[in-house]
């Protein structure tokens, strides 16, 4: 009687043994699809692209596999390069040009939508179209509306006598920039739209109440209540905004290809150009990782935004 | 239950492998036996668009019934037929034939890539020696280009002679023609000066006319042929529009009658005589001194082999480029596609057939290669030019020091 208690006690402490194994087998199944995802499409290009900014990857490699290691004479060659300050002035200019637009007016817009008035869920659902767009047509179409002499952005000008001759949006080396900045801040206006309006959605009612009695109203409202609530998804929104904008490549390219006489070249179009243009894929690797520790400084400052956040 | 699906699985897999290894035993065994047995090669190509993509085919079809092979073509935009090369060459699935645009030819040579033609018994003999320095590297003929193109000076008869206008001969005659033909709504002139490897080809015609060399670019030569598109551009003749404009874009603007000449080429035809209001003629392009002679560079692709393990594939794709290259087919394609013969010998015959070419078939004869002189170095030297173009256009450097920023100086 006794051994048999003993046997089957010590049977279930196995069983339940071999079951945790089990569980925790399970759990590393489950966590090996996402892995596996992870390493093939984010840790190998990653990884890859460092190496290869090492390496004197050009044309030849590509037919015979030899990439000799250069070390880091591909980031000094991109790094003097008479292009990269020019490059690094516009890429900081297109970023916070395009930023600082697109917050404000998708800010403005998000309070205006917060209310409600008739027909305002349509109009709200309108103005995500620029995003709904693919970029190489919405870049195509604005090429044609930006055109110097039959474009119907001068012309329409020139018709209400607001100007005299007609403005080289994408002709001047001095203009072709703020040209190339008005569209990205065009296109990035529904993202920041959408996600302040949430933002905005999310501030209980109760507070203006509160406010209102305590004689907070209007821009007061706004400083007082609205803003500090909505600081969090603001940073958010401006992080992501960093992010994605810094490394545009697709708009400027169906603009302007770079030029003017390089007036819109950014760090990416460089990058762009050296590896698919020149095939100097090395050199494009070293420009586009310079890219990617730009963001990921940015993604550092978001990460220790949120996390605060949360403690808060 | 579980080792029984592994085993059916793995016995599957096992019948497939024997399959292929079966087939792939069949293949390599015969064709090592006898050339004949290369029932079909693979071609790429990037004529993707119609009426070229239909007509190129007839071509490789005539050539591939002949050779009694069947082909699988595909054709890719043109702007990514290298990087799809590039892909191919890193996974070894390079086609049998490979069409590549001639200026191309000499650096995908340089990569080891492609097998020299002249050791399967094809030659270049009797084809212009443009084509022949541009297909060949390191002495030897890694191409051969069945037909070429160019560019000149298209004009638009009525608006000449509304204007009291004479095509023009010389630059300064070109200068006081666009003046004279520019007027509100309608440019004098419309070319391609963007800044890509197109802007720089439509200024060779003016660079190499007036004796300028893509291998010492800061000679007064190439300063004064680019003082002429910024003497054009400057006096409102051409739009300043032209540093984003593509060839595509001056021929949109030609046949909607805002510019009354351009420079282009003739695959512009076809798309020309959907106007028919628009009634042009074509010259050589202008000269800047009258005993110079016109030299316009020459564009048109070549058909080359990758090197290939199979050795009788090889040859017989040879075969199936010295076929495209034939006399006959150089003609039907000229014809079909308002391109010209390579070979000098039919050049005059064709300018006979097809008047609408006799410009384009004088231009080809003195015409160049854009690799001719800096084989695969040319890329760089293409970049400076549109870079100064770009530079001397925008009013950021004048003519004389544009080409000195723009290397780099």
């Amino acid at each position: 009687m006794v051994t048999l208690t003993r046997t089957t006690v010590a049977g279930r402490a196995k069983s339940r043994g071999r079951r945790h194994r089990g569980e925790t087998l399970t759990k590393v199944l489950f966590v090996l699809p996402a892995a596996v995802a992870m390493v093939a499409l984010f840790g190998y290009p990653v990884v890859k692209n460092l190496l290869m900014s090492l390496q004197d990857y050009g044309l030849k490699t590509f037919f015979t596999g030899v990439a000799p290691w250069v070390g880091l004479q591909n980031y000094s060659t991109v790094v003097t390069d008479k292009l990269f300050s020019d490059a690094m002035v516009n890429t900081a200019l297109f970023t916070i040009g395009s930023i600082s637009f697109q917050f404000a007016i998708g800010l403005g817009l998000a309070l205006f939508f917060h209310k409600k008035f008739p027909l305002s869920g349509l109009l709200r659902s309108l103005l995500l179209l620029p995003w709904l767009l693919p970029l190489i047509v919405s870049s195509a179409t604005w090429r044609s509306i930006l055109e110097q002499d039959s474009g119907i952005l001068n012309r329409s000008l020139m018709g209400l006598h607001l100007i005299n001759d007609p403005v080289p949006w994408l002709n001047s080396p001095s203009v072709a920039l703020i040209a190339v900045i008005g569209v990205n801040i065009w296109i990035g206006i529904p993202f920041n739209v959408t996600l302040l309006y949430s933002g905005l959605a999310e501030i209980p009612d109760e507070l203006y109440e509160a406010g209102q009695l305590d004689g907070a109203t209007g821009w007061r409202a706004f400083f007082y209540i609205t803003w500090p609530n909505l600081r969090s998804v603001a940073s958010v929104v401006l992080m992501l905004g960093v992010v994605y904008t810094i490394k545009v490549l697709d708009i400027i390219l169906g603009l302007t290809g770079g030029g003017p006489a390089n007036a819109t070249q950014t760090l990416a179009t460089q990058s762009y150009e050296k590896s698919f243009i020149d095939f100097k894929f090395g050199q494009g690797a070293a420009l586009s990782n310079i890219l990617i520790a730009l963001s990921f400084l940015f993604a550092i400052f978001y990460l220790r935004g949120t996390r605060r956040a949360v403690d808060e | 239950m579980i080792s029984k699906r592994i085993a059916a699985a793995l016995a599957g897999a096992t019948t497939v492998s024997l399959l292929l290894v079966a087939c792939g035993d069949n293949g390599g065994g015969q064709s090592s036996t006898s050339g004949d047995s290369v029932k079909s090669l693979t071609i790429l190509d990037y004529y993707n668009n119609d009426p070229d993509k239909s007509l190129v085919q007839k071509g490789l079809d005539s050539c591939a019934s002949k050779l009694g092979i069947t082909i699988q073509r595909e054709t890719v935009p043109g702007d990514t037929l290298i990087q799809k090369v590039l892909q191919q060459a890193s996974s070894k699935t390079l086609p049998d034939v490979l069409m590549l645009d001639n200026p191309d030819v000499q650096q995908i040579a340089a990569t080891g890539a492609l097998a020299p033609l002249n050791d399967m018994g094809l030659n270049s003999d009797g084809v212009i020696q443009g084509m022949v320095d541009a297909t060949s590297y390191e002495g030897k003929l890694y191409g051969l280009a069945p037909v070429t193109n160019t560019i000149a000076l298209f004009y638009n008869k009525d608006m000449l002679a509304e204007a009291g206008v004479q095509p023009p001969k010389t630059w300064d005659e070109l200068k006081a023609a666009a003046k004279k033909l520019t007027k509100p709504g309608r440019y004098g002139i419309a070319f391609n000066a963007n800044a890509t490897y197109e802007g720089s080809w439509q200024f060779l015609p003016a660079m190499w006319t007036n004796g300028g060399d893509e291998t010492d670019l800061t000679s007064p030569q190439v300063a004064e042929a680019l003082q002429l598109w910024v003497d054009l551009v400057k006096s409102g003749s051409a739009s300043k529009s032209v540093i984003n404009w593509t060839q595509g874009d001056a021929k949109d603007q030609f046949a909607a009658g805002k510019a009354a000449m351009m420079v282009n080429g003739p695959w512009q035809i076809p798309a020309l005589e959907k106007t028919p209001n628009v009634k042009w003629d074509v010259v050589t392009f202008p000269l800047n001194k009258p005993d110079q002679t016109p030299v316009a560079p020459l564009g048109g692709e070549a058909w080359t082999v990758p090197l290939n393990k199979d050795q009788a594939k090889q040859q017989k794709a040879a075969d199936f480029v010295k076929c495209l290259n034939s006399d006959e087919n150089e003609l039907a394609w000229a014809k079909a596609r308002f391109t010209l013969p390579t070979k000098t010998a039919l050049l005059d015959q064709y300018a006979k057939e097809v008047p609408s070419m006799k410009a384009f078939a004088e231009q080809v004869k003195t015409a160049r290669a854009r690799t001719g002189k800096l084989g695969d170095k040319w890329p760089d030297a293409a970049k400076v030019i549109y870079q100064a173009i770009q530079l001397a256009l925008t009013g950021k450097a004048s003519p004389q020091d544009a080409f000195k920023q723009a290397s780099g100086g």
